[in-house]
């Protein structure tokens, strides 16, 4: 025996896919352990191995990397997760482990516990839900929200620890020591929607804004009122039946109240302390996303000490932040913020399911009571959707748009519990409760059925139903311009109409947010930049630009832009256009037109650009000469990467990265050629900018199959991740494909700023799909000088700078500058 | 052109019974003042008694008791002063064709009814409308959104009618506004000229926006859903004196 357990220390060592296996053994193993050490100190050890040393984290190390390697493996396979939720998977993976730990080592080794789930997994989850909360959303609904999440959980609490009380007394579950309190509380702590299971099952579905928001904001705040029943039905608990007499009732009462809205308002003030921070971390850039996660984390542990609720506090922290930081922040940072909030809930919401399924493999807890599980099931499932029926029917006659019954279905249907209960039912305390492992088995199957089983019907549900799906919005400037119009326009007429309503307060609102917050909670800089319009705008260029890029290439060439009689064709079809509308803007306009076709740098260049780009490009001409003689191969010099733990700095040698494009671009040149496409002469080439060079890396497969782009890769200074940081124009679609997983369908209009990324996907394949764009297109760039200073209309600023100088070289004229320059100029 | 599409059946047979619990029970008083008025008006706008006689106190309040009311008097809506986009709202208020006719062109002034119909094309929907009315409320809002952009009523929203709301609404910015205005209303015309007319060759002109297009564009807003104001059943308070 002592053998194949070290056998099983070296596996861990060497085979991490057996760890599930072997660490399990740890503490067992302990003892023996140090014994074998001990033994062998006669010198100086040259290695020792000490893995009671580094157990705990290795450990901890070790179950993340397996809980993301099932996820892995369950991603892999996309047929089986179109029919199965994920998340019943990584239950279903759990099982699976769990059984391999038991079958090792009889015991169940690793378990949820309260104490992990609810200060480790739980905070990432709540923060980033509460962070990407759709706002307008949210709070248009609130009313409903809160009377679902509130009076919804006490219904559900009540009625089913009520009903099981009926029916224990009607002897339908035989011999059990549970009194009334105890149902109570049982029915409290499993009457709460869970929000990491209602994502990961609605998220795949895809139904409409408001579906989603009130189940999905039910679920959170719904949290947090399950834990303060918890907590109050366990003080009552705790006292006794006896010693319950009006007072302490009135004041369990108050003290709900008390929790939920403490905790909401410690949230609030941690979210504006928050927004106060990120307005001075202009010189801290590089920690600056650390602020959002440590002050998140402090609202929620603040909470737990008041003994407020950490969930609410959290959800609001993340609520009331977001569009302040988003706006203090450097851009660069706005998605490191993002991108690590995905990574650590997801994560987190990876580890909870997986250890979900792992904690049910064990002997020890399970009690079995056919009646009382099965009337908790069947309880749960109707008492729910009593409970939706009521409130709707309720809310129905105060809401401007009633909810169909379809969607009370989903609603209904979408009930999902999770492993809040779970941390709850662990949390009961067995010398209060006698019967707390036949709860807490009754817990895990409620979750195990409501998230496998309701989780796999919803889908084929939400179809037969034909709810209303969200409308994949593509964001179009129009629209953008047209919900302006829209919301002006109904402030308008409530104005006129005399009616105090939603608008209206809004506007109040907004007029307020703009008078105290912006100028107490931002930066004056970020201040200016508020006009959605505008970004949109902005965005819509770079999208443009890009498609007019790959039209180009998907043609062949630029040739169009190149072409004069195009150009001239054109240009008196712009005239005319806008000669028949407006014929006082005639020359004002054709003179932009003029500039970006013919004479584009002393406009399109931005004022402060102008100088260094001239001089770089003659720099970069020369380079381009000598590189191309030299045949583009000496440059296998070593790659200069410097460490900073301040700056992030890519590589800014010059020669390298050009010699590097140089390459690229001539491969793609040959490959272009095998291709028969025919049409491409090196000076074409010299048009793509860099925006269309990285687009090139996504797309290579279709556009170029020979294309390598691994050699540019690794060996040049372009951090890969870089296509996916800039500026928010290109996107690999590949990797857009679950980036946001908890709000993919709404782009609320007051967030397009942060989301349009998210709008932004795939450009290519719409260029692709689209018809050839006229010329007119490139209309759209000029404007970029107006919304000057960012990176992205730097970059392509060069389109039409090569135009200009296509007919004094022969030679590929360079590349535009590296990317380095971004970071320069955010 | 197509002719705005009648009023829609409103919810005549909820709306009558109230009204006639209404004038059953509270016989005077200003309650029954409207129902004098024209009793009509309830079919007609859709409108509950309540909301018209709530949208009465309004009108007379806005027009200082008088029969009529003009521009003026919206104009001087305090709450409306910091609207971009006023002007456009108030001129909707006085184009004959948010009026449900057919007659195009505008008024000087409009009376209380005149004033409810424009009102009615915000009324929320309702749950035992059909599929059918639903479409039809649907045309009529967009065609009043429409018909705001859509100023010499050609059936069209040029290139300069858009521009002239795309500028008032970034008014605020100043002169960056007015450039960026005119940016934006070219590349917004571009966009939907690209998706409505997407073989259009170098020489083709597109002259505006029809209303085809126009719902064509605003299909993933939603806006019918969303197209409405909550007018108060009850009698209360109003805001904004003016």
């Amino acid at each position: 025996m002592g053998l194949r357990r070290h056998a099983d220390l070296w596996l861990l060592g060497s085979a991490m896919l057996l760890c599930c296996v072997s660490p399990l053994k740890a503490e067992v193993k302990n003892s023996e352990h140090e014994s074998h050490s001990n033994s062998n100190i006669t010198g100086i050890p040259i290695v020792t191995f000490k893995w009671e040393h580094v157990e705990t984290p290795y450990l901890v190390a070790l179950w993340v990397l397996v809980s993301f390697l099932c996820k892995l493996v369950i991603e892999a396979n996309h047929h089986v997760t179109n029919i199965i939720p994920e998340s019943a998977l990584l239950i279903c993976a759990g099982f699976i482990l769990g059984g391999i730990i038991w079958g090792a080592d009889l015991q169940q080794t690793f378990k949820l516990t309260p104490t992990v789930f609810f200060f480790y997994l739980l905070p990432p989850i709540i923060l980033d839900s509460g962070y990407h909360m759709p706002n307008k959303l949210f709070f248009t609904n609130l009313g409903a929200i809160l009377v679902y999440a509130v009076i919804g959980t006490c219904w559900n609490a009540a009625s089913l620890g009520l009903s099981l009380w009926g029916c224990h007394k009607g002897g339908a579950m035989g011999e059990l020591d549970i009194g009334l309190l105890q149902y109570l509380l049982f029915g409290s702590l499993i009457a709460a929607v869970d929000p990491v299971a209602v994502l990961a099952v609605f998220e795949q579905v895809h139904v409409n804004e408001v579906l989603f928001i009130l189940v999905f904001g039910e679920s959170l705040l719904n949290d947090g009122v399950t834990v303060v029943l918890f907590n109050v039905f366990d003080a009552f608990v705790t006292l006794g039946g006896a010693q319950i007499d009006a007072v302490e009732i009135i004041k369990g009462i108050i003290s709900f109240f008390v929790v939920a809205f403490g905790g909401s308002l410690l949230g609030f003030v941690f979210g504006l302390l928050m927004c106060f921070l990120t307005r001075c971390t202009k010189n801290i850039q590089i920690i600056e996303p650390g602020f959002i996660f440590v002050v998140g984390y402090l609202s929620y542990l603040t909470a737990e000490m008041l003994s407020l609720s950490a969930i609410l506090s959290c959800v609001f922290c993340g609520v009331c932040c977001q569009k302040y930081i988003n706006a203090n922040m450097n851009e660069n940072s706005v998605k490191t913020v993002k991108y690590a909030m995905k990574v650590f809930a997801n994560g987190s919401e990876t580890m909870i399911f997986v250890f979900l399924g792992i904690s049910a493999i064990d002997k020890t807890i399970w009690v079995w009571n056919t009646g009382f599980i099965l009337l908790t099931l069947l309880f749960i499932f109707i008492y729910r959707f009593i409970g939706v029926f009521i409130q709707t029917w309720i809310l129905n006659r105060f809401r401007l748009v009633p909810l169909e019954f379809i969607d009370q279905l989903i609603m209904g249907f979408g009930g999902l519990r999770g492993a809040v209960a779970y941390g709850l039912a662990v949390m009961m305390d067995e010398n209060k409760i006698k019967e707390k492992n036949l709860m807490v088995s009754t817990t895990l199957i409620v979750v195990f059925f409501t998230v496998i089983v309701q989780g796999i019907i919803m889908k084929p549900l939400v179809k037969w139903l034909k709810v209303k799906k969200a409308t994949e919005s593509e964001l179009t400037l129009i629209e953008k311009v047209q919900n302006r119009v829209f919301d002006h326009m109904l402030v308008a007429i409530e104005d006129i109409s005399g009616q105090i309503g939603h608008n209206y307060m809004r506007d109040k609102w907004k007029n307020f947010e703009e008078k105290w917050m912006m100028w107490l909670l931002m930066k004056p800089s970020a201040r200016k930049k508020q006009d959605h319009v505008f970004n949109v705008f902005h965005q819509l260029n770079l999208k443009d630009a890009v498609e007019y890029v790959s039209e180009g290439e998907s043609r062949g060439s630029l040739e169009f832009i190149r072409n004069d009689s195009a150009i001239i064709d054109f240009k008196k079809k712009l005239g005319e256009d806008i000669f028949d509308t407006m014929p006082d803007v005639t020359a004002d306009t054709s003179f932009d037109h003029g500039i970006v076709l013919r004479d584009p740098v002393p406009s399109v260049s931005l004022e402060m650009h102008e100088q260094t780009m001239n001089g770089l490009r003659e720099m970069e001409d020369l380079n381009s000469h000598h590189l191309l003689q030299e045949h583009l191969y000496k440059g296998r010099k070593q790659h200069r990467h410097k460490f900073s733990r301040n700056h992030l700095t890519i590589n800014t040698d010059e020669d390298e990265v050009q010699e590097i494009f140089q390459r690229t671009m001539r491969r793609r040149l040959e490959s272009f050629k095998s291709a028969k496409m025919g049409m491409g002469p090196p000076k074409i080439i010299s048009k793509h900018t860099k925006k269309e060079q990285q687009k090139l890396f996504s797309d290579s497969g279709s556009f170029f199959p020979d294309f390598e782009f691994s050699e540019a890769d690794s060996a040049s200074g372009y951090d890969p991740s870089y296509s996916y940081r800039s500026g928010g124009g290109i996107e690999n679609p590949a990797f857009m494909a679950d980036l946001d997983p908890v709000v993919p369908v709404q782009i609320p209009p007051w967030l397009a700023e942060a989301e349009l990324y998210s709008g932004a996907v795939s450009p290519s394949q719409r260029a692709q799909a689209r018809p050839p764009l006229s010329a007119g297109d490139l209309r759209r760039l000029a404007p970029l000088r107006i919304s000057t200073r960012s990176t992205d209309s730097f970059m392509m600023a060069d389109i039409p700078a090569a135009e200009q100088r296509r007919d004094s070289f022969d030679l590929p004229p360079p590349p535009p500058p590296p990317p380095s320059k971004d970071g320069r100029h955010q | 052109m197509i002719l705005p599409p009648p009023c829609p059946a409103p919810l005549g047979c909820s709306s009558r019974r109230e009204l006639e619990a209404q004038t059953g029970s509270t016989m005077g008083g200003t309650q029954t003042r409207v129902t004098q008025l024209d009793p009509d008006l309830v079919e007609r706008t859709g409108f509950s008694p309540e909301q018209i006689n709530n949208l009465h106190k309004r009108f007379q309040q806005l027009s200082e008791n008088k029969e009529t009311i003009s521009r003026e008097s919206l104009n001087r809506i305090p709450a409306l002063a910091n609207n971009p986009i006023r002007s456009q709202i108030i001129e909707a208020f006085f184009d004959k064709r948010n009026q449900h006719g057919s007659e195009v062109g505008s008024l000087e002034e409009i009376t209380f009814e005149q004033f409810l119909m424009v009102m009615s094309h915000f009324r929320p929907p309702t749950v035992e409308m059909t599929d059918e009315e639903k479409e039809a409320v649907r045309r009529e809002k967009l065609r009043f959104l429409f018909n705001m952009h859509d100023t010499n009523g050609d059936g069209t929203i040029t290139l300069a009618e858009y521009r002239k709301v795309v500028e008032e609404l970034l008014s605020k910015c100043g002169t960056i506004g007015q450039e960026a205005a005119k940016e934006i209303t070219d590349a917004a015309m571009l966009e939907v000229a690209s998706t409505n007319v997407p073989h259009m060759g170098p020489e083709d002109f597109y002259e505006g926006i029809t209303f085809e297009h126009f719902e064509q564009i605003l299909k993933g807003l939603e806006m019918e859903s969303r197209m409405h104001i909550r007018f108060l059943d009850t009698a209360t308070v109003h805001c904004g004196k003016s």
